[in-house]
């Protein structure tokens, strides 16, 4: 851990009906740490993001973010607090331009004088400039995940949190994308809920294997990566 | 502010020109007469605009703000000493009700065809309501609720300190086409605010919103309590041009206001009050046909049934986004041809044709 905690879950829990899809996780994020949460389909990690973000409310256990506690909290509170987020399947104004999207992000937070400026920047920063007048349910996959990006790093949150944002996203953009989450944890702290092996070898310090709702192993990124455990957990011997 | 804004500044301002100077230099009486209902309707129809094609509430029950208007407007003005403090207390009650109903609606998150249920059904119980009020213990102060026949009395606005000369029609007749430019102007100029932004950003995408860091109800109950303001201003004007009565509530009031903005155009101000006031002046001409020997023909609900059918299915979009997205054609064909025609001058002469 790099600072003191920003982030901290303790005894999370959620249960749809019967079935548990987050069964009592710990969890702990530095200041400035860039954190990976993976895990196979259906391990909890998507659940376990939801509730970090208040688009879940959890059974039972506590969020705390610096110290306070947001569990069960609106969304909109949460990231009025500072957390920005970004789903797994691109959530967008479809009918706004992306310069349009980007400056509702930046009129939350920002008076207009400098909203439109630090909206321009968000966008030349996600290398999407250019798309700034074009309607955003017209644009490719990839594109709409950048614009998305581009609307959550346009607040500046503190701590981002990003499921799955290399989905659908070409070579040359995941090598971008790669670049520009590195970038952001000199600035925020960042979660990153990710399949992609090779994207998370290469961004991540330190990573949190979910499997069946639980946490199964949790540490430096190459040390947990090599894991036989996890290795299983991957390749499925776990369920055999 | 792009060409496109500006054009249609221009056209809505010579619009008004029209109705505020050209109309009344005409002199007829029953156009201003008639031309006061319209206004008072499309002022309602703005406020559809601004919640449904805006915000993306749809209030099948905007007719209830309305009437409401009516109502306390009649009552007040029959009770106080000043009409226009009638007026503004009825905007305000107006306002205040559907903060209360949004308040309900928006922080017990009903939205969709539930939202629309229970406008509506709002709106019925208060037709059903004042539809039975005809005895005389429905009386407040001095003004009888009149039941199924409304208040014939409705007091006419009157300059403030003169409750003695009220307004003639053709006076009530500006008033009510000043205040529906008014409205539309306070729509567009709301729009364009960081409030108006959220606004249709909620529309698009409210769970987007919510992760944005807006608290999402707040915001819907704001344009929700504007529109019912504004549908409001439409009852007060409307009690001043007729008189008011339960069919402000009915369902009839309702549907038809949900018409005219789908005809109109969903998503745009000027389309809806096109769409009233093409539609009136369409149901106006038919009535008055309505005695004649072509009746057992051109039995006007019939036409008006056609009409709309005929306009749901070939002017999807309604008929101002069907018309600007046709000037958008033509003007991309003429800067084409020009195109064509500019680059066919720079050829060498040798090479042309």
């Amino acid at each position: 851990m790099i600072g003191a905690p920003l982030l901290e879950a303790e005894g999370l829990i959620m249960r749809f009906g019967g079935v548990t899809a987050v069964a009592g996780v710990d969890f702990s994020l530095g200041e400035g740490e860039l954190h990976c949460l993976v895990g196979p389909n259906g391990a909890g990690k998507s659940t376990f993001f939801k509730m970090l973000c208040g688009q879940l409310k959890p059974t039972a256990g506590d969020v705390r973010l610096r110290g306070r506690s947001i569990a069960g909290l609106p969304a909109a509170r949460i990231a009025r607090l500072g957390v920005g987020v970004k789903t797994q399947v691109p959530s967008l104004f479809d009918g706004l331009t992306a310069m349009a999207s980007v400056r509702v992000a930046t009129d939350a937070v920002l008076p207009p004088t400098l909203s439109r400026r630090r909206a321009e920047e968000a966008l030349e920063r996600m290398g999407v400039s250019r798309l700034a007048g074009h309607v955003v349910g017209r644009l490719a996959h990839g594109q709409r995940q950048l614009v998305e990006l581009a609307m959550v790093i346009a607040q500046k949150p503190d701590l981002i949190l990003l499921d799955e944002p290399a989905a659908g996203m070409t070579g040359a953009e995941v090598d971008r994308l790669g670049d520009l989450i590195v970038e952001l944890a000199r600035s925020s702290s960042v979660i990153v809920v990710e399949h992609d092996m090779a994207f998370i070898r290469r961004i991540a310090r330190t990573v949190t294997v979910f499997s069946q709702g639980r946490v199964l192993a949790q540490g430096p990124a190459a040390e947990v990566l090599a894991d036989a455990r996890v290795r299983d957990v991957y390749l499925g011997k776990e369920a055999a | 502010m792009t060409l496109r804004d500006a054009l249609g500044w221009l056209l809505v301002g010579a619009a008004a020109l029209y109705a505020l100077v050209a109309v009344p230099a005409g002199g007829e009486l029953t156009t201003m007469i008639n031309g006061s209902i319209y206004a008072s309707y499309a002022i309602l129809a703005l406020s559809l605009a601004l919640i449904w094609g805006y915000a993306g509430i749809l209030s099948f029950g905007q007719a209830a703000f309305f009437g409401l208007a009516g109502y306390v407007y009649a009552v007040a003005g029959l009770n106080l000493e000043s009409t226009p403090l009638a007026a503004v207390i009825a905007v305000a009650a107006a306002a205040g009700f559907a903060a209360l109903l949004g308040y309900f609606m928006f922080w017990g998150r009903i939205s969709d065809v539930y939202l629309g249920v229970i406008t509506l059904t709002v709106s019925l119980i208060l037709y059903r309501f004042i539809n039975q009020t005809a005895g005389e213990e429905w009386t407040i102060g001095a003004a009888p609720l009149g039941g199924f026949n409304g208040i014939p009395s409705t007091p006419i606005l009157a300059p403030p300190g003169h409750p003695d000369e009220p307004f003639l029609p053709e006076q009530i007749y500006m008033l009510a086409v000043a205040a529906l430019f008014a409205c539309y102007v306070i729509c567009k100029l709301a729009m364009a605010t960081r409030f108006g932004r959220a606004v249709i950003a909620i529309r698009e995408n409210e769970g987007r919103a919510e992760l944005l860091g807006y608290d999402t109800r707040l915001y819907k109950l704001g344009i929700f309590t504007l529109g019912g303001a504004i549908a409001g201003v439409g009852g007060v004007l409307f009690a001043n041009s007729v008189f008011v009565s339960p069919n402000m509530f009915s369902l009839q009031t309702n549907g038809q206001v949900i018409i005219w903005v789908i005809v109109g155009g969903l998503g745009t101000f000027a389309g809806p009050v096109i769409g009233c006031f093409l539609l009136m002046a369409l149901s106006t001409g038919l009535g008055s046909l309505d005695a004649g020997p072509s009746f057992a023909v051109l039995d006007p609900n019939l036409v008006m049934g056609v009409v709309l059918t005929l306009c749901v299915l070939g002017l999807r979009q309604g008929l101002l986004p069907t018309a600007l997205a046709f000037g958008g054609r033509l003007v991309a064909k003429a800067r084409a041809t020009r195109g064509r025609g500019a680059a066919e001058l720079r050829r060498p002469a040798e090479e042309r044709p």
